[in-house]
């Protein structure tokens, strides 16, 4: 119990999100209508993933400093766990996208950055796949990974407030929050975010701890 | 000797080695006119939008296999001899200094073979030449540690291009959008923040490969 409260934590908070953000008082918008309430849903996504991200980061760069392959292990579940939240992101976007820009794919810098930051992940996982020897692959693909890090954070997070985009907060557009978010959404919002990273938190740890547990069984006594 | 130094004679060292053997430049300069023939045969004339676009993949296709090379042309022993007498950082230093200069002549030769086959209208050229400047600058930058990561991996092509198109797509849409002010002839203050974008882009990923790079050498 002490040591598992944030998993029940997160588990609650997910789960008050869910009932609270379908059944709980929306602001009444043009466009959006109903569909606000993705928000529950969808923006949380973006912020496990880049969560988990942070964390194969840090963790890359842990690895380089102390040479424990455990800690590259971390690393690349904190990725594959990443991508998962990537794909659920992209595939509640477009449900999303499809309704109130009227396509599922509409040409929008935030789309476009998100895919190619997927790509740069699964090329990362390629990398691995490409090295047999584990000191070197875990080696090689913490550097790729801090070095396609910040290119990242540009990619989803500065370009687009630079140009046309239809997402809100940026290309001049307001924020979601002092547009439409209003003190309705806000607890609900905050509540599903943190519950959402809490949760991908522990399914990166169950990873990891699978990960070690067949890396205890593979060394010879 | 200071690290300065051994950048300045390791940059000596390639244009040397390069300029005895000239097989590697000449082959990608044929490379660049053959591909921007091959574009012209297949397409004849284009609108602007295409002929910014078409130059840019050009450039990045020719760049890849230019930069691909860098840390294989040279045999591991050899290499092993550089990393006991210089500092690492320097021998990646050096390799971007090379490789910028490299993308320079290769871009600088590309631009002109396209706009002499293509017809060239380009509104204002001082800012197109400055974007495919800081263009050569970039690829070189991204491509060198990408390639150093690749060829630590067995340097086949495919894991270079796979490794390095995520990275550099970011650079390459800015450096589409600032081409596209360039040759539309806008207000060059309209593109500050382009050119900014790059430069922080390029400071970011130098120094990141000279933090890195120690790490990646040693076996």
């Amino acid at each position: 119990m002490r040591k598992s409260w944030w998993k029940i934590l997160g588990l609650a908070m997910v789960a008050i999100s869910i009932v609270a953000g379908l059944l709980g008082p929306v602001p009444v918008l043009p466009i959006l209508h109903e569909t606000i309430r993705n928000i529950y849903f969808h923006v949380p996504m973006w912020f496990a993933m880049i969560t988990l991200y942070l964390i194969s980061v840090i963790y890359s760069i842990k690895y380089l400093n102390s040479g424990k392959i455990e800690d590259d292990l971390l690393a690349v579940e904190a990725v594959n766990t990443g991508i998962i939240f990537c794909a659920m992101g992209l595939c509640t976007g477009m449900l999303w996208a499809n309704i109130t820009w009227g396509e599922p794919w509409p040409n929008d810098p935030k789309l476009n950055g998100s895919a190619i930051a997927t790509l740069m992940y699964l090329a990362y996982l390629v990398l691995r796949n490409a090295l047999e020897e584990e000191q070197k692959r875990a080696k090689i693909s913490a550097i790729y990974n801090i070095f396609a890090f910040p290119v990242m954070v540009v990619l989803l997070y500065i370009l687009p407030k630079m140009t046309d985009s239809l997402h809100p907060g940026s290309g001049g557009n307001g924020t979601f929050s002092d547009l439409d978010m209003n003190d309705q959404i806000r607890p609900i919002f905050y509540t599903a975010v943190i519950g959402w990273v809490l949760i991908g938190a522990w399914i990166c740890s169950l990873r990891y701890r699978i990960r070690l547990i067949e890396l205890k069984r593979n060394q010879i006594d | 000797m200071n690290i300065l130094q051994q950048v300045r004679t390791l940059v000596y060292k390639d244009i040397v080695l390069e300029w005895r053997s000239k097989h590697a430049i000449n082959g990608i300069l044929l490379y660049v006119v053959s591909t921007v023939f091959v574009c012209y045969q297949a397409f004849k004339s284009v609108d602007t939008l295409v002929w910014n676009a078409l130059f840019w993949i050009i450039l990045l296709f020719a760049s890849i296999n230019a930069i691909s090379r860098s840390f294989i042309q040279e045999s591991s022993y050899r290499q092993l001899y550089y990393y006991t007498i210089v500092n690492p950082r320097a021998i990646i230093l050096a390799k971007i200094i090379y490789n910028s200069l490299v993308m320079v002549v290769l871009s600088t030769i590309a631009y002109a073979a396209y706009s002499i086959t293509f017809k060239n209208p380009v509104g204002d050229p001082l800012l197109y030449i400055l974007a495919v400047f800081l263009g050569s600058l970039s690829f070189a930058s991204v491509f060198t540690m990408v390639s150093g990561i690749s060829a630590k991996a067995g340097n086949n092509s495919t894991l270079m291009a796979i490794l390095s198109f995520p990275v550099i797509i970011p650079l390459l849409i800015v450096l589409i959008k600032l081409s596209q002010n360039a040759l539309s002839g806008l207000d060059r203050a309209i593109s500050n923040g382009e050119i900014f974008v790059l430069l922080a882009i390029n400071v970011i990923t130098i120094t990141i490969s000279l933090l890195l790079f120690p790490y990646l050498w040693r076996d």
